[in-house]
Order: C-alpha cells, then sequence, then structure tokens
C-alpha cells in the first residue's frame, strides 16, 4: 500500500459574490500518495487555483476536510498553519508577479530561511542559498540580479529555489510552466522531475495543457466548472476517457504531428457561470451525449474500475467481469 | 478572382526591422524570407520575441517608427513592394486586401460600438455600398461565425472570449480579404473553445480561398491547420517547408529541438530533451549563426558565420551551416 499524503473529502469553497454564492469548488475528492504527482486539469475559471490555495489554507475552504499526514488542517490554529507552510508551499504562474521586484534573487531565497531561522550565520544563510541557487540551476554570480533582469525562465528557478529553502514535502504547483516557451518549459519540467526523485516530493501539479499534465502526473484529475469529472491513473484517461467532456478535451488538443488524425468533438457553446450553477450534470447544457436524467440529476463521482472513478450518468460502475 | 494558384501572392525578402531605442538596436526581424502562394496557409512558428508580431506589423506597414525602421528588404504582395508604398496607398489596402487578427480581441474591437456596427464600418470603409446594406452583410458575417443575429446589437463585453474572437474573425474577413493575417487568435482562449475557433477558421479560408498567415507557437495547430510551416528564430525564418516535410524531416537543430521539449501525448517518455540554454537578445545577437551558443552541433565556423538560405529541394529551405553543401538539385 502506498502512503497517502494528503486526502481531500467533499471539499467546497464559495465566493461571495453580488450576484450570490460562486460555486469555486463544490465538493470534491481526492487524495496524493506520498512522492506521486496529482495533476488537476480543467479550463479557464473550473476551480484549479481555489483547488490549491484551499489545500494550502491560503484562503478558507467553505465546508469539507483536508487530511494532509493524517491531520485536517482544516482544523489548525494559526501556530499550526504555519509549521504546516513550511511543509506545503506553492509555486505561480507568473514568475514576474509573484517575486518581490526591490529585492535580490539572493533576498528572495533568503528570505524564508530568515523568517524561519532556518540559518546558524551569515555564512550558512550563504552557503544554504547559494546550494538552492545550484540545486535549480542558476550560477552564483546571479545572486545579487533582480528579478525584471532576467528572463521567464530564471525567474522560475527562483521561484522553485525559494519553495524549496524550507524542505517542504509537498507543493502545489499552479501552471509553473504556462508562462514559459516550450522549449524553457522542458529545461524546467525536467527540473521539477529530478527534484521530485531527489527529495521524495508530492506534487499537485496544476496546468490547462494536457501535453504537460500527462507527462508529469501519477495520476490525473478533470475538472469542469468546480467538480472533478473524471480521474485514473495517468495513461488510462488518454486511452479510454469516459466522459464525454473529457472525450472532447482530449479530442480538442493539437497534436503536434501530421500522421496522426483524431476525430475532432466540437463543443457547442461556453462554459455556464459557476454562480448558481446548473442543479444537474455540470456539463449538460455542452453534452452532446446528454439524456433527460442529465438535467437535474447531478452524476456522482463513482468507482468505475479500480483507479479509475467517474462522475456522468452514462457509466456505470464495471461489476466483476 | 485570380486563377493561378501556383503564383506567389506574398514575397518577402531579406526583410530587415529594427527597434532603435535608448539602450541598443533591437534587431527584431533579420533577412527574413517568407513566401506564400494563393490559398495557401503558412505556419509562422517561434517562442518569444522571435520577431514573428514585428514581420507581421511590417507587412501591413505598421510597424511603430519611432522606435521600429524597416531597414531593408522587399514586401512583394501580389506584384507590388508594400515597403515602397506610401501610408494613403497603405490604407486601401489594410482591411480590404490584407487584414489582421491580434492576440488580444479586446485591441481591435470598440467597447462603445454595437458589433455589427463595427463590422459595417470596415465594409462602408471599403466597399460602395449604403448604411443598410453594410448592416446587413454585416449580419450576413456574424451568421457566418456563428453569431446569432439577435445578439447582433450586442457590446463586446457581453460576449466571451471566444465569441469576441469571433467577432474579429468577421471584421477580418469582412472585405474578403487576399491575406489574414492571424497572430496568436487562439492563444488566450481555452482548448475547446480554440478547436471551435480554429474549425471556423479552416472552413471560411477555404470557402473564400483566402491566403493566411498563422502565427503560433503550437505546432499542434500548425499540424493541423497550416500547409507550409516557416520556422523563425532570433528574427529569421530558420527553416521553411510544407509541412509533412517539416514535421516528418525537420533539419534545422533549432526545430528538432522544439520537436523535443513538446510532452508527447501519444507516448511515454521519462525526460524530455529540451534546448540548453536560453533565448537569444535580439539587442545583442551573436555573430554567427545566432542559434550558435545553443546548439549542440555547432563547430567553430558556426560561432563567426552567418548561415545563407539554402535551398534543399522540394521547396525545403534552412539556414544552417551543416547543410552548406548540400545547395541546390
Ligand atoms: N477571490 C475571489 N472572489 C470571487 N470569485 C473568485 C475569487 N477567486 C476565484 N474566483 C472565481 O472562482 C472560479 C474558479 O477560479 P480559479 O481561479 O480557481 O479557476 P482556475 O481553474 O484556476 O482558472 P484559470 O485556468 O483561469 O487559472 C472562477 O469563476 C473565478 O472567477
Ligand atoms: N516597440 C518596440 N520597441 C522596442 N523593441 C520592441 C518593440 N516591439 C517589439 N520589440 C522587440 O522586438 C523583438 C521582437 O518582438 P516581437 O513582438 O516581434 O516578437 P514575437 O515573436 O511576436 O514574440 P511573442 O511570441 O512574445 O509575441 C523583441 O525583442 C521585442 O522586445
Ligand atoms: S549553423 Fe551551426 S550553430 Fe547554427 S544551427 Fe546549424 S549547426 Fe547549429
Ligand atoms: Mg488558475
Ligand atoms: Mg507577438
Amino acid at each position: 500500500m502506498p502512503d497517502v499524503l494528503m486526502e481531500v473529502r467533499n471539499l467546497k469553497k464559495y465566493f461571495k459574490t453580488k450576484r450570490g454564492p460562486l460555486h469555486a469548488v463544490d465538493g470534491i475528492n481526492f487524495s496524493i500518495n506520498k512522492g506521486e504527482t496529482l495533476g488537476l486539469v480543467g479550463e479557464s475559471g473550473c476551480g484549479k487555483s481555489t483547488t490549491g490555495r484551499v489545500v494550502l489554507r491560503l484562503i478558507d475552504a467553505t465546508d469539507g476536510e483536508v487530511i494532509f499526514d493524517g491531520e485536517n488542517i482544516l482544523d489548525y490554529n494559526k501556530t499550526k498553519v504555519r509549521t504546516f507552510r513550511e511543509n506545503a508551499q506553492i509555486i505561480f504562474q507568473d514568475p514576474f508577479a509573484s517575486l518581490n521586484p526591490r529585492m535580490s534573487v539572493f533576498e528572495i531565497i533568503a528570505e524564508p530561511l530568515i523568517i524561519n531561522k532556518k540559518a546558524q550565520s551569515r555564512q550558512d544563510l550563504r552557503k544554504q542559498v547559494l546550494k538552492l541557487m545550484d540545486t535549480v540551476g542558476l550560477v552564483a554570480r546571479l545572486e545579487n540580479a533582480y528579478p525584471h533582469e532576467l528572463d521567464g525562465g530564471r525567474r522560475q528557478r527562483i521561484g522553485i529555489a525559494r519553495s524549496l529553502a524550507l524542505k517542504p514535502s509537498f507543493i502545489v504547483q499552479d501552471e509553473p510552466v504556462s508562462a514559459l516557451d516550450v522549449s524553457i518549459q522542458a529545461q524546467i519540467l525536467n527540473l521539477m522531475e529530478e527534484l521530485q526523485k531527489e527529495m521524495k516530493l508530492t506534487y499537485l501539479f496544476i496546468s490547462h495543457d494536457l501535453g504537460v499534465i500527462k507527462h508529469v502526473s501519477t495520476n490525473i484529475a478533470i475538472m469542469y466548472l468546480g467538480k472533478i469529472v473524471e480521474m485514473s491513473d495517468y495513461s488510462s484517461i488518454f486511452k479510454s476517457p469516459l466522459h464525454p467532456y473529457t472525450k472532447a478535451l482530449l479530442s480538442a488538443i493539437p497534436i503536434p504531428s501530421v500522421d496522426i488524425k483524431r476525430e475532432r468533438i466540437i463543443l457547442e457553446g461556453d462554459v455556464p457561470s459557476p454562480i448558481s450553477p446548473p442543479p444537474g450534470c455540470r456539463f449538460y447544457s455542452r453534452c452532446f451525449e446528454r439524456m433527460d436524467i442529465c438535467k437535474d440529476t447531478d452524476p456522482e463521482l463513482i468507482e468505475y474500475a479500480p483507479n479509475r472513478q467517474v462522475a456522468c450518468h452514462l457509466i456505470k460502475p464495471q461489476s466483476n467481469v | 478572382m485570380p486563377n493561378n494558384d501556383n503564383e506567389l501572392l506574398l514575397d518577402i525578402k531579406d526583410l530587415t526591422i529594427h527597434y532603435i531605442t535608448e539602450d541598443g538596436t533591437v534587431c527584431a526581424v533579420n533577412n527574413l524570407n517568407l513566401s506564400i502562394k494563393r490559398g495557401e496557409t503558412v505556419g509562422l512558428v517561434g517562442e518569444t520575441g522571435a520577431g514573428k508580431t514585428t514581420t507581421a506589423l511590417g507587412i501591413m506597414q505598421l510597424v511603430p517608427n519611432p522606435p521600429g525602421k524597416i531597414i531593408g528588404g522587399e514586401i512583394n504582395f501580389a506584384g507590388e513592394n508594400l515597403a515602397a508604398k506610401n501610408e494613403a496607398a497603405m490604407r486601401t489596402i489594410r482591411g480590404k486586401k490584407i487584414s489582421m487578427i491580434f492576440q488580444d480581441p479586446m485591441t481591435s474591437l470598440n467597447p462603445v460600438i454595437p458589433v455589427r456596427d463595427q463590422i459595417a464600418e470596415v465594409i462602408l470603409l471599403h466597399e460602395n455600398v449604403t448604411a443598410a446594406e453594410g448592416l446587413a452583410k454585416a449580419e450576413e458575417m456574424l451568421e457566418l461565425v456563428g453569431i446569432r443575429s439577435e445578439r447582433a446589437k450586442d457590446y463586446p463585453h457581453q460576449f466571451s472570449g471566444g465569441m469576441r474572437q469571433r467577432v474579429v474573425i468577421a471584421i477580418a474577413l469582412a472585405c474578403n480579404p487576399e491575406l489574414l493575417i492571424a497572430d496568436e487568435p487562439t492563444t488566450a482562449l481555452d482548448v475547446t473553445i480554440q478547436a471551435q475557433v480554429l474549425e471556423l477558421m479552416k472552413r471560411l479560408k477555404s470557402e473564400f480561398n483566402t491566403s493566411m498567415i498563422m502565427i503560433t507557437h503550437d505546432l499542434g495547430i500548425v499540424a493541423d491547420i497550416c500547409d507550409k510551416v516557416a520556422i523563425m528564430y532570433a528574427g529569421s525564418v530558420v527553416e521553411m517547408a510544407d509541412k509533412y516535410d517539416l514535421f516528418r524531416n525537420p533539419k534545422h537543430p533549432y526545430t528538432i529541438g522544439l520537436f523535443g521539449s513538446i510532452p508527447d501525448i501519444e507516448k511515454d517518455e521519462e525526460m524530455l530533451k529540451p534546448i540548453k540554454g536560453y533565448m537569444a537578445d535580439p539587442a545583442n545577437l551573436p555573430a554567427g549563426c545566432p542559434f550558435s551558443p545553443r546548439c549542440e552541433l555547432a563547430t567553430a565556423e558556426c560561432h563567426t558565420k552567418k548561415p545563407e538560405n539554402i535551398d534543399l529541394g522540394n521547396n525545403h529551405f534552412v539556414k544552417c551551416l551543416q547543410y552548406a553543401n548540400q545547395g541546390g538539385e
């Protein structure tokens, strides 16, 4: 049995808005094993970043549980949250916006070490920072540079070094490579993978790019309008997608090859508003396989097969055949 | 309608565009060569700062001056050199014979005018029609891009991102241009919405027999929609070929590196094969081949000598010294 590091149960996050509660995350369940990566994928506004922020307690949940190493972190008081945060870090999409422009590379990476009193002396601090810079592939001469002097790839490396400073066991990666060019993206993805192996890190990896998600993930969860509609190991979803939304999403990815032709499913319309979402299946308005029952009855996420879950009225559990 | 399908509609020769700034000269486009036949779609692919947008602005004669300046080269469009035309002449070409779609639809839409009226405006500017005819044609165009006439009087902010981009496409195609330049038209959209828009563009360009330059960094989009591909690096087209040829038989080390960097959805691979190093800085380009600092195959010569455009035959061109002795055919 693999060790579960994080288990999320019936997690909800509603934002108050003038037009009523916005159901950003609406009752999701998943778990992540130690040393593995859960890829969270879905289109803009489906609730990926909100999920990432709630499981780190960067924002408060509306309901549900987040069990981390056996304890529900949603019950933690301030001091316990602080120690939890040393252990659980986040890396953002836009490395520029998330780095303080007035701080040098050295200061940015040193800051968490200073705040959490992790350095014995000036020399020790410098040693730790230079080691972190080396780990992420930043040459030491950049220690006095400022973020605006560096390109996106190097800036993202600073963000990674900083997130590693407190030796976390868990990192939420929120679109860490989405702003980067493909040749730089590949460097960063390889770096993350090496770090994960060396430091036994567990990742919640958020992206809208299915190619990236497939490459990095152990398991994949597909989100649509605040819900997980399908979840499985990284390959089954690609080999035999079950949920109509997954099928449409996969068929929509342009494949960089002239020798593979895919039948394309073109979805009609746009994603409905997360304020007063439809009562039945969230995908009903765009689904090309919808039935009457889908309109008013919300399908539950069921165990279709071992390590394969799906929420769609069309799909019944595979019985013991 | 022209009937010679093999005729070159656009033929760019040695185009060079610089931005002259206080901090130095940005060599954004350098001796760029690119050609398009009538009805053909060319994918212009490259990473941030490669000079894709500057090339497009160059064709439209819209490079902001200052700081931008076309230093040299020819932009032959339907037999005439656009680089030699004055502003008045260009105004009759832009929006009529050549139109452009920008990445962010809001930059090309006026927030305080209903979408139908914005399309009609372009039609009235270029075509000899009455106001009523213009509005009717505008509604037809909206219908064509899948926006029903009851929404024709809505304002841009009342539409979703995908719908706005469809309105922009309707404007761009309203006067049936011979060349459409689309600058990352779907980068800001979700994949399922992107699929809608790409499908629409494919249908319309074949219906209207429009030639198109599709600017993108996504080789998947190129495989889907283009006939020909031009790979740009540091302001030059470093490889250009028929789509099938380029995907099956890439020649330039940069092109090969790009393919190695993309996670392959069809295969399980442990590690990607990235290109080492970082993008070339167009304000400080290397002396020899612009790709030489990152190239695994670079020889001493590559660091000092600029590669020429080499014709490998079969309309496959490459700028790389490795192929220097293979030219002709
Ligand atoms: N602070 C907030 N107040 C109100 N609504 C919010 C807030 N933060 C997020 N939302 C809304 O919650 C929903 C989910 O947003 P979230 O940022 O989690 O989406 P996402 O999947 O990360 O999207 P993207 O791919 O665009 O980053 C969206 O409808 C968003 O507008
Ligand atoms: N107005 C300007 N003044 C100075 N430099 C400019 C200006 N516009 C563009 N540049 C520079 O010219 C180079 C080419 O820019 P361009 O926008 O053409 O690239 P691109 O290939 O379209 O990139 P992207 O993928 O980021 O859109 C870049 O280094 C850019 O910083
Ligand atoms: S010319 Fe040399 S450095 Fe440039 S791409 Fe070819 S082999 Fe590499
Ligand atoms: Mg997000
Ligand atoms: Mg651009």
